[in-house]
């Protein structure tokens, strides 16, 4: 009996138990998922928990009820991983040996990372939202928040799902305006980047909004620290900004279980072949999810994809065949943008977001790149497609793993 | 397109970035500088060979990596390139614009 070990039991790790659990034969394969914790989150919807728009219940499952019958659900701690001896060692002192082991331990916030970021006013006027926590106690300060100067703020990149900042933003300005006090509130997006995202078109469309809406943007900005008493953050070239509520996304760091391994770069990421999904330094290990280095983005979707082909290699590697180079980086995020409406993004490594329909080529019934209330639907309709279709690793209709480069508008 | 700079004929992307590591010399690299108003002493240049020696071992380059190099802190990387240091820096060496992994 062979056994395949998967670590984390997220949204990539948990589509992958499906897949192959479907596909290894039970008489020749045992699979175990390792994971700490008893409830899975729905990540996208961190956002939406600030707002009063999402209920915590809305958005925590077990993790129990998503792994297939056939594979065993470890929940318990993992101290490290040898992959030279090919185990893996929990804290209970249990060592796991594995044929073949497959990384999806996610990303996490490091608010440690920045000094001063965890003082005396983390969690009093200073808040991160990519954490259950954060969020939660996000939305009990806005509900009582009287305005003043709101900062949205990222400390760098890469971080998970890098349009969920703006999304705030745009979600901040319309919860303001519904509570008649938006004359009362300043908002300002802060961003180490050059522009409201990395892309030229999709920045063009996002300045364009972040105008309409009244919020002033801050680019280029590289946070040094934040200053608790004078209430302000200020960047390496000196640059001071303030407010009275600090919204920000901290450094995002992979699990500090890799640096344990010495499987991590320097900031925890998993060094990726980044078209195949093996580890780079050892052939029975394969990553996906926020968990790797490659340069897609951060992002269920890219989970999703990357989970359709990493099954098939799995499947090559155990058969001895040649990996398929079929991971093209593709992302496919809405853009949630305030009042009812949203936009979508469908990209990958060499192709930027550009306006176009999706999933039918000049059909639709989705609009890349602008707004509409169909694409809100769109993403409120995606919480249920992702407890119920992807997670299970069910195909979802019509949306292929490699960007389609049909119903686009490329110049 | 192409355009001159320090007398020396060069190509460029829209944004005034080289497009072909190859022509570069340091007569661009200080032609560039100037043009960022920047005026190039030995610690600037030494920032400049570790960003091309990193870009040609295909390594991403990043502000975070920048302060851990041993090369120049972040502090001192702000002081010699003020205004977006990586960019500035980066247009200076010829290398391509920093892709931020998103």
């Amino acid at each position: 009996m062979k056994r395949l070990i998967i670590l984390g039991a997220g949204t990539a790790g948990t589509m992958m138990a499906n897949h192959l659990r479907g596909h290894l034969k039970r008489t020749e394969w045992e699979i175990d998922i390792i994971d700490e914790r008893e409830e899975h989150h729905y990540q996208p919807g961190y956002l939406f928990l600030p707002f009063d728009i999402y209920k915590p219940e809305d958005i925590t499952k077990p993790i129990r009820d998503f792994i297939p019958h056939g594979v065993n659900l470890i929940n318990d701690q993992i101290d490290r991983i040898v992959p030279q001896e090919q185990f893996v060692n929990m804290v209970n002192g249990d060592r796991l040996h594995y044929d073949l082991l497959i990384i999806a331990t996610g990303a996490k916030i490091a608010p440690e990372e920045t000094e001063g970021m965890l003082g005396s006013e983390w969690q009093k006027s200073v808040f991160d939202f990519y954490t259950f926590e954060g969020a939660l106690a996000l939305r009990d300060k806005l509900r009582d928040w009287e305005g003043g100067k709101l900062v949205v703020h990222i400390t760098e990149m890469p971080i998970k799902c890098p349009v969920a900042p703006i999304e705030f933003a745009f979600l901040a300005d319309s919860f303001f305006k519904n509570k008649q006090m938006r004359d009362k509130v300043e908002i300002t997006y802060v961003t180490p980047l050059s522009g409201a995202f990395t892309k030229p078109k999709a920045t063009t469309a996002l300045q364009h909004l972040l105008d309409e809406k009244h919020i002033h943007i801050e680019s280029d900005f590289a946070i040094e620290s934040i200053d608790n008493e004078q209430k302000t953050i200020i960047d390496y070239g000196g640059r001071v900004i303030p407010f009275d509520l600090l919204v920000t996304v901290p450094t995002n760091k992979g699990d500090a279980l890799m640096e344990r391994s010495g499987l991590g770069d320097d900031l925890n990421f998993v060094p990726t072949h980044k078209a195949t999904l093996q580890s780079k330094d050892w052939q029975n290990i394969f990553v996906l999810g926020d968990a790797t280095n490659i340069a897609a983005s951060k992002a269920g979707s890219v989970a999703h994809f990357e989970a359709e082909i990493l099954t098939d290699n799995i499947l090559r590697h155990i058969e001895g065949e040649p990996l398929k180079e079929e991971f093209d980086g593709h992302a496919n995020c809405f853009v949630e943008t305030g009042n009812g409406k949203a936009l979508l993004i469908d990209f990958n490594y060499t192709h930027e977001p550009v306006e176009g329909t999706f999933p039918l080529p000049g059909i639709g019934p989705l609009r890349l790149l602008k707004e509409s209330r169909f694409n809100h639907m769109g993403k409120l309709a995606f919480r249920w497609i992702y407890w119920n279709m992807l997670l299970k690793g069910t195909h979802i209709p019509f949306v292929s793993t490699s960007m389609q480069e049909a119903g686009k508008n490329f110049d | 397109m192409e355009r001159t700079i320090s007398g020396i004929a060069v190509q460029v992307n829209e944004e005034g970035y080289l497009t072909d590591f190859k022509q570069w010399n340091s007569e661009v690299g200080k032609g560039l500088a100037e043009e960022a108003n920047i005026t190039m002493g030995p610690r600037h240049w030494e920032v400049i060979e570790y960003l091309q020696s990193e870009f040609k071992n295909d390594s991403p380059l990043s502000i975070r990596k920048i302060g851990k190099s041993g090369v120049v802190d972040i502090k001192e990387f702000y002081q010699l390139f003020p205004i977006a240091p990586l960019k500035t820096a980066s247009k200076i060496a010829g290398i391509p614009k920093p892709a931020s992994c998103i």
